[in-house]
């Protein structure tokens, strides 16, 4: 296919890894922010042929999983309401709450429905005026432009029983909150393509300077993550650090300037708790005052929610790099992609659920 | 969800006052909002996240990185080792 096997071509990729053992004297640690870049790696092996000096880890870009336990409980409680149609993004319906997940709402009895573009619950909400449609407005910088806009249209249209449950988080804190933790073993990030396709890249440019960190930011085929990884490690041998755009075939330096302003309009900045982190400053998204009419959390009022982390789940500080999914005691026995303890071995971005599809089962 | 792949613009339409478009991933047809790529042509490669298309493939970026490939192999030919160049896209 056209602009996607030519970035698949397995000689072209020897070569880059050719130069990357050929450029690495040193051990280096690599975080490569996106889940999707997480399955990449996995199932292309990239990890296995790289030089034994440089560690990939795995950060927390996967919505799915840092999706605070507290929003999938309300999502639970509010989807399992009689007068309510629940609609979100697929692998949302199989997140552990503190008891059950979305499907099991859906079993007693609840409408919960799977759609793939924000507009879809739109458009049911339009077909159901006697229903309340709520949408799972869940993700990283790029799926806030779609909920942005179902919102925005929402309001155009005067549609009254439209809602977002909102739990929007952003990527540039987090990764600026990894760094900051006494903990921190990243050297170099691989940044995150398609979120810098909806922000550009001038946030990392301080990011990259306060904590000398070079950040290249590439896609998701074999030969763009290869390439980053090379030119990742070149930075960090030369000891530069500055952000570099290997990606340019799809993300200019401003982004997408559209989605940004409808963004701005639609939601604000707020601080935002990460499934297994934590709270990180301002590092989210909540939907701005006037288009409180389609804030979830404010139409239906859930009270107090007592939620329950599974004990067994290390979930928390796989999102952080500090161990691999083989490293729980849980991985492939009491928690499967079928049984999953938490969101990381759900979700098609998860690091456990990569590790467990292709079979990564020991530390080499 | 941070996942897609460039998907190539068959038709521009209008729903519910929005633009749209019918974009074919490697022969599977899905529907797409296109208010945030407005200057977008049909036959155009663009990324699509849930249902929103978010940039327009940059084809002279995407030939420059075909270029520094081309390099690679130009290198490893000089090594002797005997690579042929990538076909390109049309």
């Amino acid at each position: 296919m056209k602009y996607l096997d030519e970035f698949r071509d397995p000689v072209i990729a020897k070569k880059i890894l050719d130069e990357i053992h050929a450029v690495t004297t040193q051990p280096w640690v690599i975080m490569e922010i996106c889940g999707g870049q997480t399955h990449s790696i996995i199932r292309n092996g990239i990890d296995q042929v790289l030089p034994k000096e440089i560690e990939l880890v795995h950060g927390p870009g996967c919505p799915v999983c840092v999706t605070p336990l507290e929003i999938i409980d309300r999502a639970i409680e509010i989807a399992g309401r009689p007068d309510v149609i629940f609609t979100s993004f697929g692998d949302m319906l199989r997140v552990p709450g503190s008891h059950k997940d979305l499907f099991m709402v859906r079993s007693e009895g609840g409408d919960v429905r799977t759609v793939f573009s924000p507009l879809e619950s739109l458009k049911i909400a339009r077909e159901n005026p006697d229903k309340e449609v709520v949408f799972f407005a869940v993700g990283f910088e790029t799926t806030a432009p779609g909920n942005a806009m179902a919102v925005a249209q929402a309001a155009k249209e005067g549609l009254t029983n439209f809602s977002e449950l909102v739990s929007h988080v952003l990527v540039p804190p987090a990764m600026e909150a990894l760094l900051s933790s006494p903990l921190n073993r990243v050297q170099g990030y691989l940044a995150a393509g398609h979120v810098c396709t909806v922000m550009g890249w001038d946030e990392y440019d301080p990011i990259a300077k306060k904590y000398k960190v070079p950040i290249v930011i590439t896609g998701f085929e074999p030969m763009d993550v290869l390439d980053g990884i090379l030119h990742t490690v070149k930075q960090l041998e030369a000891g530069t650090h500055i952000v570099e755009n290997r990606y340019a075939r799809i993300v200019e330096q401003g982004g997408n300037q559209p989605a940004q302003a409808l963004i701005k309009d639609v939601y604000e900045i707020a601080n935002r708790k990460w499934r297994g982190i934590g709270e990180i400053p301002v590092s989210g998204f909540k939907i701005r005052s006037k288009y409180a009419a389609f804030d979830a959390e404010l139409k239906f009022s859930v009270g107090d929610i007592q939620t329950e982390e599974p004990e067994a789940c290390i979930s928390g500080v796989i999102l952080q790099g500090l161990n691999k999914p083989h490293d729980c005691p849980a991985f492939g026995k009491e928690c499967t992609p079928q049984n999953p303890l938490g969101a990381t071995m759900v979700s098609s971005e998860g690091a456990c659920a990569a590790y467990y599809k292709y079979q990564r089962i020991m530390n080499d | 969800m941070c996942l897609a792949i460039p998907g190539k613009l068959l038709e521009i339409f209008e729903e519910s006052g929005l633009k749209m478009g019918n974009i074919d991933f490697a022969g599977s047809v899905s529907k797409a909002c296109l208010e945030y790529v407005p200057e977008i042509k049909i036959g155009e490669y663009t990324i699509v996240h849930a249902g929103f298309a978010l940039s327009v493939l940059n084809e002279e970026e995407a030939k420059n990185s075909f270029d520094v490939w081309d390099e690679v192999i130009e290198r490893a030919n000089a090594e002797g080792i005997e690579i042929e160049k990538l076909e390109r896209p049309d």
